[in-house]
């Protein structure tokens, strides 16, 4: 399936295009992905070999209708029973399942659902990530907000009644460096009171340093856990390093964040044990941080810009929302957030059953938040790194949260 | 006079070994304590009791 | 699933009986029937200044290859409990060392702040250390990280044969921390100790039940079985409670397109 996102743009030259093609024509040519680069910190911890024993081991054909009811009926889900949620025999239990992911729901977060928008101020990145519209050999407008730039845009959305943010950047350490970042994160905290982040993976001593900017939520996408496949997706840059990306987020802790969030791009490889290990990834280290919070996030592949010929692993709405129901049972104390990616009656659905964070006002390009908060034009924005199928406005979100009978909350978040 | 268990005895300048035998207690089942310090058994001969000496002698008995 | 050896492992060392015996409150001439009849492989005993009008030494009625547990009852803070330990190891019982530290002589309830400051101590200086606590989720888990070897939570007031009374604390302690949790202290019946061994407790430990039942050799019989059936249960996965009825409501899963 690799082939199919390959895009070779005419802009680039003789050079660059002999490279490019060899990286994904010769597996010999990449980087060892478990090799760490000279700058990137190694930190001693058992989590990993523990989630991907338990990944490799995982063989969800062997779970029955028996194991779900079991599982359905057991007051704490046990790893074996998580297991059974995730398999395909638990696909019949659907109804069942939601029924009790709503009952957990209810149990940690009452009817609530909290609101946040993305905010991304560089689409720069030095990665080779084959199905991702930011990769560096994507033909793309590429831009860089400056700190004016960001305020005016922070401005923009903070008028909007948002009060939680998620600042984003491309994967370019050179171009949007700590500071840069940092200084983003300082401007954040004037207009906004709760700030995350969803940026390259940095060491402990760097997210110490952004927490003290202001940030207090890291989010890192380990987009599969399965290596081999991962190996094939990631071709170049910093990301290509596997293990340092499964860590973030426990630098992230170790460097004082109170939250952190956790993900696969499901489709990649194998939904299901993609699902499991993202789940495990966030169970062992609530173990070992239990003072932390924790997060899922549910990406499926989405059509980028140059490429609308993609056909992901088939993860359909009720696969979907059958992994969302047993995350919810296995781990009912975790934030899950469906982005703008879903569409507007599946997020309105899901966040009745176990979601408890949505996006609105969504806005995936760069420098373009008045034009689509006003519809005035913009002299320069840079393109976006996807589509998004729910357009809703904060505004629109809130009347229909509301509709829904769930309570929106912009914020209830104290830093300290 | 030596505190033993508690109690002031007229010990001073027994072994600690002469003593144990003398009171009647069985060397295999007890540990001793001499000065806050566990005293290894090989020691208990050499060991001469001093005026002011606190010593504790325990042993095992039933318990939960 | 492969088919494992179902042993309990403390410190490195291996067990198959899951039931620790206390030896206290009932006669010597008693404690090996009642060892035999429990199947017991751990049994806990207690240091106290020696008289020298007994002379018998309770470690001759115990049962050659018996692991012993002397605890540190009567310790009121971490200084007296690890000093009881060394007493304890010279007596020559090995390095198991079950901490009880108890500051209330009203309730006998045992001090959490202090015994974690014993557990760091005692496990430095090479102790399996087994401390006796309060079912708490946060001190469970700095015991874990002062080195215990397994966590032994209260089920209710020590001697009063009241059960689970902190049924809901111990689960949470079962589920969230990677060492045997070994209910120990207000168990009073064998169905008590089923009921613990099933929710996935590790070991129970009992004293009081025995002592005071009208047969202790047939009552130590009857927690063994009691304790093998609640392992048994455990491993099987209980099965199917019909209380759960399902409410009838809309689905909540119309809204999906596929």
């Amino acid at each position: 399936m690799e082939n199919q996102f390959f895009v070779d743009s005419e802009k680039l030259s003789d050079g660059a295009l002999a490279k490019k093609h060899q990286l994904e024509q010769d597996p010999a040519s990449r980087k060892d992905p478990l090799e760490y680069f000279p700058d990137m910190e190694q930190i001693d911890s058992p989590v990993r070999a523990r989630v991907i024993a338990a990944m490799e081991a995982y063989d969800y054909a062997s779970y029955t209708a028996a194991d779900v009811r079991r599982a359905l009926n057991h007051d704490s889900c046990t790893v074996e029973d998580f297991k059974a949620l995730l398999s395909p025999a638990a696909q019949p239990f659907l109804e069942e399942m939601a029924a009790r992911a709503r009952l957990e729901t209810s149990r940690h977060f009452g009817n609530t659902v909290y609101l946040f928008t993305p905010l991304y101020i560089a689409n720069y990145c030095e990665n080779y990530c084959v199905y991702c519209g930011f990769n560096c050999y994507n033909d793309i407008k590429r831009l860089q907000l400056d700190a004016g730039q960001i305020e005016h845009e922070m401005q923009v959305i903070a008028s909007s009644g948002m009060e939680e943010i998620l600042l984003l950047t491309g994967e370019s350490k050179t171009k949007s460096n700590v500071s840069y970042i940092g200084e983003a994160c300082k401007l954040a905290r004037k207009y906004f009171k709760n700030v995350g982040l969803e940026i390259y993976p940095v060491n402990t001593e760097d997210y110490r340093y952004l927490h003290e900017c202001g940030a207090d939520y890291v989010t890192v996408f380990q987009e599969t856990y399965d290596l081999k496949k991962y190996e094939t997706l990631h071709l170049l840059g910093h990301k290509r390093v596997w293990p340092y990306r499964f860590e973030a987020q426990e630098r992230a802790l170790r460097g004082g964040m109170r939250g952190v969030g956790f993900s696969a791009l499901l489709g990649l490889s194998d939904f299901r044990k993609d699902a499991l290990a993202t789940a495990l990834h966030v169970y062992y280290l609530q173990r070992k941080y239990p003072q932390a919070e924790f997060s899922l996030s549910c990406p499926r592949l989405r059509p980028i810009i140059n490429n609308d010929k993609i056909n992901p692993l088939d993860v359909g709405e009720r696969q979907l929302c059958q992994i969302l129901c047993a995350y919810r049972i296995f781990l009912p104390f975790a934030g899950i957030t469906v982005s703008s990616r879903e569409s507007a009656a599946f997020r309105n659905g899901i966040a009745k059953i176990c979601a408890t964070k949505i996006s609105a006002g969504v806005s995936t390009g760069i420098g373009d938040h008045e034009e689509k908060y006003t519809g005035k034009d913009e002299a320069r924005t840079g393109d976006e790194q996807f589509e998004i199928c729910d357009t809703r406005s904060l505004e629109a979100m809130y009347a229909d949260m509301v509709a829904e009978g769930l309570q929106p909350v912009l914020n209830d978040y104290l830093y300290v | 006079m030596v505190r033993i268990n508690g109690e002031d005895k007229a010990a001073a300048g027994k072994s600690l070994c002469d003593y144990l035998q003398e009171a009647g207690y069985d060397r295999r089942a007890i540990a001793v304590e001499y000065n806050e310090v566990i005293l290894p058994k090989q020691d208990y001969e050499t060991t001469v009791l001093q005026d002011g000496d606190v010593v504790e002698i325990v042993c095992f008995m039933g318990g939960g | 699933m492969e088919k494992q050896e179902d042993c309990l492992v403390i410190g490195g060392h291996r067990f198959y009986s899951r039931f620790i015996l206390g030896s206290g409150k009932y006669s010597l001439q008693l404690i090996e029937a009642a060892v035999r009849d429990a199947g017991a492989e751990i049994v806990t005993l207690a240091v106290r200044r020696a008289n020298t009008k007994e002379q018998e030494n309770i470690l001759d009625y115990i049962p050659k290859g018996v692991t012993l547990l002397p605890n540190t009852s009567g310790a009121r803070n971490a200084d007296e409990a690890v000093r009881i330990a060394h007493l304890a190891r010279e007596l020559g019982c090995g390095d198991f060392v079950k901490i009880e530290i108890m500051r209330d002589s009203k309730y006998l309830l045992p001090d959490n702040g202090e015994t974690i400051k014993a557990t760091e101590r005692l496990a430095k200086e090479g102790f399996v250390v087994m401390p006796y606590m309060y079912p708490d989720l946060n001190v469970a888990r700095d015991l874990v990280e002062a080195g215990a070897a397994a966590v032994m939570p209260l089920a209710a007031p020590i001697g009063s044969n009241k059960g689970l009374a902190t049924k809901e604390f111990i689960q949470i302690l079962i589920d969230e921390i990677d060492l045997p949790i070994i209910v120990d202290a207000g168990i009073g019946k064998p169905s008590e100790a089923c009921a613990a061994m099933e929710m996935g407790a590790a070991a129970i430990m009992a004293n009081t039940a025995l002592a005071t039942a009208g047969n202790l050799p047939l009552m130590a019989a009857a927690f063994k079985d009691a304790i093998a059936a609640g392992r048994k249960a455990y491993l099987a996965g209980l099965g199917r409670v019909l209380t759960r009825g399902a409410a009838a409501s809309d689905p909540l899963t119309g809204f999906l397109h596929d």
